[in-house]
């Protein structure tokens, strides 16, 4: 389960409107509780709108700028507990390219952006530990 | 003291909860595998099943990417942190990632084929479902295209563009082996498609039979991954490189001359668009005739086989990706007779014209025009009257003229092997660059005829001449010997 309240999902909505018809990425700031639950505290947006490099390795986030959010992250006491993108006119269900290149426990946020750059369903996915599938994960919307 | 090794987040619960774990090692590699071995639930999500490093997983040791040092062989000493950063790579709608998800299956007889790429992990089926699914326009399909298209139809790229205007002449057969002496006088396009078809019938061949130009390069190359530059000029130089700016596309370049070969990968959008562009590296062409061509200057037939290989290579590479390390930001320089590689670190610069952060150049221009090989409008009377000043000969009222009695010197301004391989009779040898030093040689008071192998060393050796003072009647063969060989003697040879 991942609690995401309804500021940080706007976050999310706004972000993959503005980038629409591109991908739009970002990490989730947060913690993880003992049992695995995590709570994000800050949406983390990074750059999008990529280069053509980029397109070509089907990187959502580099290296570097992962980097950059695991320092920020740490200079809050915090943890990388998953990431977001969208899915310009497609809906927010995980493709098998997306399985391939998965990273358990975290969580995937996926945003759906139809026409006219309006942002539709919002879903969370977390990868099964033996890299088979993508499960839905609960959104708790916090309190 | 042992290396540390910095764990994700998403990994940590396989590695008993903590971020970081120390272990002794002396690369990169064997510090993972250490990792892997007390921690073997982290193996899975490190490693694919051919025991390859997944390719969204991004090792670095001090904050340098190993991909950019020696890979798992980067040495690592105590007190070193090995990071594990996670590429995180997804979505479902870009036109790369549809590819990749519809990336075509392999028959049977296409595993066949390709058994000794798909049994190194480097490459893989995944990689060879790549190959299948990527598009490769070669520019022109002579020296360089030659190899190439060879190599790249063998390994399997499924869709191969090429262009050619030119047609198959006796002499491209020394080294542009794609083509055979049956196919002389047929169009390029369609002996190189002839032959990759032979090669591969999995490949789908599209031949274009047109001169690349500023008006359809950007329509052609948008619909291919990767374009490769085999073209000998530097008009269409500076167009492909251009062209593959504005179209985000890498260029894979490679050129020769005599004995010695250039290579490297242009693609200013590399490296999080710190790529080098060739106008970073060439801001400006060479005046026109400085850098004289191959077939004024020749060329090792072997040599083009060497570079259109090392481009072939690099093409596969960038269609595979993986943590292999291409030509971007290095220029490679290859010396045929010394046998000599030489690497020139390139960088991208701030202030290129095309590629640069405040680039000029949005769109093509006039290459021609750029290279200073066809005058502005305004200066165009001028070369007019310039060029109208050298006088010129035909070869058949030379061959009058010689046989009415009348007493003319012949200066022929090649080289000494061209003279060997055919000469006109009575002629005086002086190369070009000797000319105004031996110009005590040539008799002012006789009328003279200056010829070399078509007719342009010779006017720029009639120039010399009257730069330097000489007085006497100076008359350029026009077509030079090749026009002899032609109108007047045909048992001179051609070459």
């Amino acid at each position: 389960m991942i609690t995401l309240n309804r500021e940080q999902e706007d976050a999310i909505r706004r972000h993959g409107e503005a980038e629409y018809p591109h991908e739009c990425c970002g990490l989730l700031v947060g913690r993880f509780d003992e049992a695995g639950r995590k709570t994000v505290v800050e949406v983390y947006p990074i750059s999008n709108a990529r280069e053509a490099e980029a397109r070509h390795n089907r990187s959502l986030i580099l290296p570097a700028e992962y980097m950059r959010g695991e320092r920020h992250a740490r200079s809050l006491g915090l943890d990388v507990v998953g990431n977001y993108h969208s899915h310009p006119n497609h809906p927010c269900v995980p493709s098998q390219f997306d399985l391939e290149h998965a990273w358990p426990t975290w969580s995937y946020v996926i945003v759906s952006v139809g026409e006219g750059a309006r942002a539709r369903e919002l879903r969370s996915w977390e990868m099964r530990a033996d890299r088979s599938r993508f499960d839905e994960e609960e959104i708790s919307r916090g309190s | 003291m042992p290396v540390t090794i910095s764990i994700p987040t998403a990994l940590r619960q396989y590695a008993g909860g903590t971020s970081e774990i120390e272990v002794e090692a002396t690369t990169a590699g064997e510090a993972l595998e250490r990792l892997t071995t007390t921690h073997a639930e982290l193996r899975k999500h490190l490693y694919n099943d051919q025991n390859a490093l997944r390719n969204f997983v991004n090792v670095y040791v001090n904050d340098e990417d190993i991909r950019h040092a020696q890979g798992q062989d980067t040495p690592v000493k105590d007190g070193d942190t090995v990071m594990i950063i996670p590429a995180i790579a997804g979505g479902a709608t870009t036109e790369q990632e549809a590819v990749a998800a519809n990336a075509p299956a392999l028959s049977n007889e296409e595993i066949a084929r390709y058994s000794r790429h798909l049994i190194m992990p480097e490459v893989g089926m995944e990689g060879q479902r790549r190959l299948k699914a990527a598009s490769v326009l070669m520019i022109g399909t002579g020296g360089l295209g030659a190899p190439l298209g060879m190599y790249l139809a063998a390994a399997g790229v499924g869709r191969l563009g090429i262009v050619d205007f030119d047609v198959v002449d006796e002499s491209n057969l020394q080294r542009q082996i794609i083509h055979g002496t049956s196919d002389v006088g047929r169009p390029k396009v369609d002996s190189a498609r002839d032959r990759l078809s032979n090669i591969n019938p999995h490949v789908h061949i599209e031949t274009h039979e047109t001169r690349l130009s500023s008006e359809n390069a950007l329509g052609l190359f948008r619909d291919y991954d990767v374009i490769v530059d085999g073209t000998d000029n530097f008009p269409t130089r500076y167009l492909v490189n251009d062209a593959c700016v504005l179209a985000g596309k890498p260029n894979v370049y490679g050129s020769i001359f005599r004995f010695e070969g250039q290579a490297s990968v242009f693609w200013a959008a590399a490296d999080n668009g710190r790529g080098a562009c060739y106008r970073c590296l060439y801001p400006e062409p060479p005046p026109p005739g400085l850098v004289p061509s191959c077939a004024e200057g020749g060329v090792l037939g072997v040599l083009p086989g060497i570079v259109g290989a090392i481009q072939a290579n690099e093409t596969i590479k960038l269609i595979l990706g993986g943590d292999s390390q291409t030509l971007v930001n290095r220029l490679l320089l290859f010396d045929a007779w010394k046998m000599r590689f030489r690497e020139l670190k390139l960088r991208k610069d701030p202030a290129c014209p095309v590629c640069g952060e405040h680039a000029t150049i949005k769109e093509l221009i006039d290459y021609e025009e750029f290279c200073g090989l066809k005058p502005p409008a305004s200066q165009e009377e001028q070369s007019d009257a310039r060029e109208a000043k050298s006088e010129e000969i035909t070869a058949t009222e030379l061959k009058r003229r010689l046989d009415r009695g009348d007493d003319i010197q012949i200066i022929d301004v090649r080289e000494p092997n061209e003279y060997e391989i055919a000469h006109i009779p009575g002629t005086t040898l002086i190369p070009l660059g000797q000319i105004t030093n031996r110009m005590s040689e040539i008799d002012p008071a006789r009328e003279t005829v200056v010829h070399c192998k078509m007719g342009g060393r010779s006017a720029k050796a009639i120039e010399s001449l009257r730069r330097a003072g000489f007085e006497g009647r100076l008359i350029n063969l026009a077509g030079g010997i090749t026009a002899w060989a032609n109108d007047v003697d045909p048992s001179v040879p051609k070459y």
